[in-house]
């Protein structure tokens, strides 16, 4: 059972993001609640991914407010923010493709507890040996010395989501992460990130085209429209709310 | 194996010049292009930085050195006003002392500018980085070179070796043979470290290190600062193999020691540890050849080196060799026990 206290870990607060005379992300506020899984659903261009990148400092916010453990974060760049413990992938999938995949895994140690000189430190046992077990969490356990670039799409997804655990970050913000991945893989990644927030304690965030994915994941789902927050509730309430419904299907 | 390699590297780095007396400096211009070669492939190669201002750090280091081992017995500003018509004695004393304090100078100069340097520059990125970095080093050329405390364009004289001149050249030749070595030791280490994977994070997506929480700014100065440092103790004993210096030609020479160490390295192999030394020694040997054989047709030859090289060979001997021989670069590719994990 997820440990649900109440408490937010990300507070948004009528947040505006335009982007010359395109208003992406118009007043949005939600809160992501610390240790649950929180979904966010909405129309191709309703400002998802717009929202994503403002909390993690890809780009500055017009108004508003972005807080992480209570702290603004608004103003951070994206390794201040990433160096918090605060940790995104991305829908398009990047990982570094000309090293193999225990190097990706090792390059992703949570650089956070490091300091400035820790760079020239050698890679230790104990990181190896977690960079192993991540990668058989994920199952690419048996591909391990291959390149990441050439893994397939749908690897290159599963690497990425062992480096972001890799990296220990308190939430995980994931875009899309069932994008691309055939349709048997899908209930595997499930499973994982299930087991991602339960046994390793990650708040997770996380964008979804797929409906029965995030219907069987999140246990309170955002809804975005034309870069405003339409609705929110359980899944049960999503699915039965009759604005969300014309959103999808065109009406809006 | 690895260390057999090592040791006759070392063995036949000492006993060249006493094999070959007559090929001394050939042999210390060979370590200047393995030093220049190497610390470039840190930022070119692992890194994915393309500077072609790499040169600016020895013209640098050059004219760092040759300021403090003129200094430390005359006025720099008549020293080189009187451009070689009064005698300037330099004790035995003074001589090694300024060469041990112009060196050092020089590497740690060179390392400390790289900082404020790598701040602006580390901003661009791709061909505008290159073509700003180039720009840094054409211009510290043009500034020398009407700076009349430093001889402007007519350049300083080195002060000159105390004793035989075969014995400066040994003598030097062994600087750069040591300068050499801790470079290669010192990368080979880095490489071997966390610090390693980062440039190479770097190379592969900057973006997607950022994300994750890597001090990007601070990796690439320091990498940065650490061929700083080399290049410019290289320069530095490069001005006083050479004797004469002078900003255009041989201190800040884009055109020539700044194209051959990418040459070099593109030729050897981008991104391998070793490639930028077998890179050095192949192309310097080319060059030496076709300088001698085809002179009038030597930028021709280069030119053409370059073209193939950049269009059939873009791997270079050690990626070719890497792609040939995987095993020999402890690359693996199938997990190699397969037998221990049936039978767990």
């Amino acid at each position: 059972m997820n440990v649900v206290n109440g408490h937010a870990v990300i507070e948004i607060d009528k947040v505006t993001k335009t982007f010359g005379g395109v208003v992406a992300n118009k007043d949005i506020s939600l809160k992501v609640q610390e240790g649950a899984i929180t979904g966010m659903i909405g129309p191709n261009g309703s400002g998802k991914t717009t929202l994503f990148n403002s909390i993690v400092g890809f780009h500055p916010i017009d108004t508003g407010s972005i807080k992480f453990e209570g702290n603004e974060i608004s103003k951070l760049r994206v390794q201040e923010i990433a160096r918090l413990g605060l940790l995104r992938t991305f829908q398009q999938t990047r990982i570094y493709g000309k090293m193999n995949c225990v190097q990706n895994m090792l390059i992703s140690i949570p650089h956070r507890k490091a300091g400035l000189l820790d760079i020239f430190a050698d890679h230790r046992a104990e990181d190896r040996e977690r960079a192993e077990h991540l990668l058989e969490f994920v199952g690419l356990y048996e591909k391990r010395w291959l390149m990441g670039g050439d893994l397939s799409f749908g690897q290159q997804k599963l690497l990425e989501f062992a480096m972001a655990l890799m990296n220990e970050p308190s939430v995980l913000m994931l875009d899309e992460p069932t994008a691309g991945i055939n349709p048997t893989l899908i209930n595997g990644l499930i499973d994982r990130l299930k087991r991602a927030n339960e046994e390793f304690g990650i708040t997770l965030f996380v964008i979804e085209h797929n409906m029965r994915v995030i219907m069987n994941l999140a246990e309170h789902i955002y809804c975005l429209a034309h870069g405003e927050l339409l609705a929110e509730g359980t899944p049960g309430q999503i699915q039965n709310d009759q604005r969300v419904i014309d959103a999808y299907l065109g009406a809006h | 194996m690895k260390w057999l390699v090592y040791i006759a590297f070392i063995a036949i780095s000492l006993a060249a010049p006493l094999v070959f007396p007559a090929y001394t400096q050939q042999f210390s211009a060979l370590w200047v292009l393995i030093i220049l070669a190497m610390t470039w492939d840190m930022q070119g190669g692992q890194m994915g930085y393309n500077s072609l201002g790499n040169i600016f750090f020895f013209g640098f280091g050059m004219y760092v050195s040759a300021v403090v081992q003129v200094s430390i017995a005359h006025d720099i500003g008549e020293y080189t006003y009187a451009g070689g018509i009064n005698v300037f004695q330099f004790t035995d004393g003074q001589y090694f002392t300024g060469l041990v304090l112009g060196v050092a100078a020089a590497g740690i100069l060179c390392a400390l500018l790289a900082f404020p340097l790598g701040w602006i520059l580390f901003g661009l990125r791709g061909p505008y980085f290159a073509i700003g970095t180039l720009g840094v080093a054409i211009a510290a050329g043009e500034m020398v070179g009407t700076w009349e405390w430093v001889g402007a364009g007519q350049g300083i004289s080195m002060p000159p070796f105390p004793g035989n001149p075969d014995t400066a050249k040994f003598v030097l030749y062994i600087m750069n043979m040591i300068t050499g070595m801790v470079c290669f030791a010192v990368i080979a280490w880095l490489y071997s470290t966390r610090f390693g994977l980062a440039l190479n994070a770097i190379r592969d997506d900057e973006q997607k290190a950022e994300g994750m929480g890597l001090q990007t700014l601070w990796i690439k100065r320091v990498c940065w600062a650490v061929a700083a440092f080399f290049v410019g103790i290289c320069g530095a004993i490069y001005g006083n193999t050479v004797g004469f210096i002078e900003p255009l030609e041989v201190a800040f020479q884009t055109i020539y020691l700044g194209i051959f160490m990418v040459v070099a390295v593109l030729l050897g192999g981008k991104g391998t540890l070793w490639g930028p030394v077998v890179g050095a020694i192949v192309f310097h040997t080319l060059k030496e050849v076709t300088w001698t054989h085809f002179l009038g047709w030597q930028w021709v030859a280069l030119g053409v080196l370059i073209v193939v090289i950049v269009v059939y060979f873009q791997e270079g001997i050690m990626g070719w060799l890497q792609r040939q021989r995987p095993e020999w670069f402890g690359i693996r590719v199938e997990s190699r026990e397969p037998e221990a994990e049936a039978a767990t």
